[in-house]
């Protein structure tokens, strides 16, 4: 299909664009491989391109239910950045920060990665001294933190209610790394640079068991039939505990739906990614100039992608209270996405009890900007059956061994990480 | 969403709190032989189906009373609510 450039582009504008071909195979499933993945999004085919691009991996199946695109890649607010407390979490997104920044480049695809930095504001004196903690851990990692005074944030950002009664603005840690990228581009960049490689993407296949024997996995069952695997690899965030009970495993894991919103568009105001102390409010605007933002999650256990009103009522006042002038603007789009919300808010990436069979998932809020490294990760842990140096705290079995990675120290209550 | 609260009648679920599932009422006996892995399994392993699930909300802003609420966690539908006081006592049996 040939690759990407300016002159490609100038090329087809001349030639009335009849050049250009679809960007991905849809495979047909054969009925075996070396490694199936099971699930299309972000973080599958992220995996699927590492194993063939970085770990000379051949014969590859990735099986969506689906369509690519159509699960929680497509449905997150595009924020990019590495901004953790604790080493374990921080290693990991100090890696997957890194891998953003050459994606392009990697690709051949346009992600429309754009670094215009992820500001958190501080609203008193102990959360500015704890950011400040943040920032130091954020820099001895190797990712960038830089602390904002009030002063120097009122150059970018006038409009903040800064002398706001109970929520007043007293600094914030910026990481002018951060930013947001182009979510569905991510996917469809990965799509097409595993196809490439030879992966097969077989879509609408809903895997609906596994065949284990004597502990370890042999194949998967799908809606196109059965199909053998020497290794298979799940990355179904948000479905995790649904898909790991048809292997007769019980995961740590609630689902919970978080609402995501857009505004109508808007003249550009907003330089950057900023989130607010109230009600974890966090907004962007896009290219096309909307405001997206999001909030808390609704808070019980659902899988109706869709949430409920008190949150989004909750998510814009908050908006209005950071920002008076977005009052009039008119929201347009809501919708909600499944998140696997772990027992102390941090990802899984393991081996599991049976054989064969791995588990990336429990992404919580995290699961858009981690695509990246948890592609790489995930795909050294398939493909040489032992984790990658910057995941090693992500296990399955923390919880009952006492090794949590608990940035909030909120204890083993899902709807509250 | 409104909870048909057992005393109450239907009341917002913003007056409650959600902790989670209703498995968490069958606590573990910290006496019993393999205490410490029944305790990581109650504490943080749950079934998380898709489908019908019984949880527990508290009515924070209300009667302060644990609920036990069956909910399709699909269709956000409320199919049954009880006192968790009285599942509770129904669970150690009569007499209790």
């Amino acid at each position: 299909m040939g690759r990407f450039s300016g002159f490609r582009l100038f090329k087809e504008g001349l030639t009335g664009n009849r050049g250009w071909s679809p960007h991905w195979r849809d495979a047909e499933p054969r009925s075996d491989y070396d490694i199936v993945i099971v699930g299309g999004g972000g973080h599958g085919l992220a995996t699927a391109y590492h194993l063939a691009e970085t770990y000379g991996a051949r014969r590859v199946a990735l099986l969506e239910k689906g369509w690519i695109g159509g699960g929680n890649v497509g449905r997150n607010t595009t924020i990019v950045r590495a901004n953790y407390l604790l080493p374990s979490n921080q290693r990991f997104y100090d890696l997957s920060l890194r891998l953003w920044e050459r994606m392009e480049q990697d690709l051949n695809y346009n992600v429309m990665m754009s670094q215009r930095g992820v500001l958190n504001l501080c609203h008193s004196d102990g959360q500015r001294d704890a950011f400040i903690r943040r920032g130091n851990a954020i820099r001895l990692s190797g990712a960038d933190a830089v602390f904002v005074t009030p002063q120097e944030m009122k150059k970018d950002w006038p409009f903040f209610d800064y002398e706001n009664a109970r929520f007043p603005i007293k600094g914030g840690l910026l990481q002018p790394r951060g930013g947001t990228a182009r979510h569905d581009a991510v996917a469809w960049g990965y799509a097409r640079a595993a196809s490439d490689r030879g992966v097969d993407i077989i879509q609408n296949c809903d895997v609906t068991g596994f065949d284990i024997q004597r502990g370890r996995v042999r194949a998967v069952e799908t809606t196109r039939g059965r199909i053998a695997a020497n290794k298979v690899g799940v990355a179904v965030a948000g479905n995790t505990s649904r898909v790991m009970e048809m292997a007769g495993l019980r995961m740590p894991i609630e689902s919970h739906v978080l609402q995501a919103f857009v505004s109508e568009g808007l003249k550009p105001i907003l330089p950057g990614v900023v989130t607010f102390g109230v009600g974890h409010f966090y907004v962007s605007q896009s290219d096309k100039g909307g405001l997206v933002y999001g909030g808390d999650l609704d808070g019980y256990n659902s899988y109706a992608q869709r949430g409920n009103l008190p949150m989004v009522e909750h998510v814009a006042a908050a908006g209005v209270s950071l920002m008076p002038m977005i009052a009039r603007a008119r929201m347009l789009r809501s919708w909600g996405g499944i998140m696997d919300m772990t027992m102390d808010g941090s990802p899984i990436i393991d081996r599991t009890p049976v054989d064969g069979l791995y588990l990336n998932g429990g992404w919580c809020y995290g699961g858009f900007k981690a695509i990246p490294g948890s592609g790489l990760v995930f795909a050294h842990l398939l493909a040489t059956d032992a984790p990658h140096p910057v995941a090693t705290g992500l296990r399955l079995d923390r919880f009952r061994r006492g090794h949590m990675i608990d940035e909030g120290g909120r204890g083993p209550v899902p709807n509250l990480q | 969403m409104l909870i048909p609260h057992p005393l109450l009648g239907p009341r917002d679920a913003e007056e409650f709190t959600y902790l989670g599932d209703a498995t968490l009422l069958d606590r573990p006996d910290g006496a019993a032989a393999g205490a410490a892995e029944a305790f990581a399994t109650y504490l943080y392993d749950r079934d998380n189906p898709a489908g019908e699930h019984r949880e527990l909300w508290f009515h924070e802003h209300g009667d302060q009373s644990w609920l036990v609420v069956t909910r399709n966690t699909v269709t956000h539908e409320i199919l049954t609510v009880d006192l968790a006081r009285d599942v509770a006592r129904s669970a150690r049996g009569p007499g209790s």
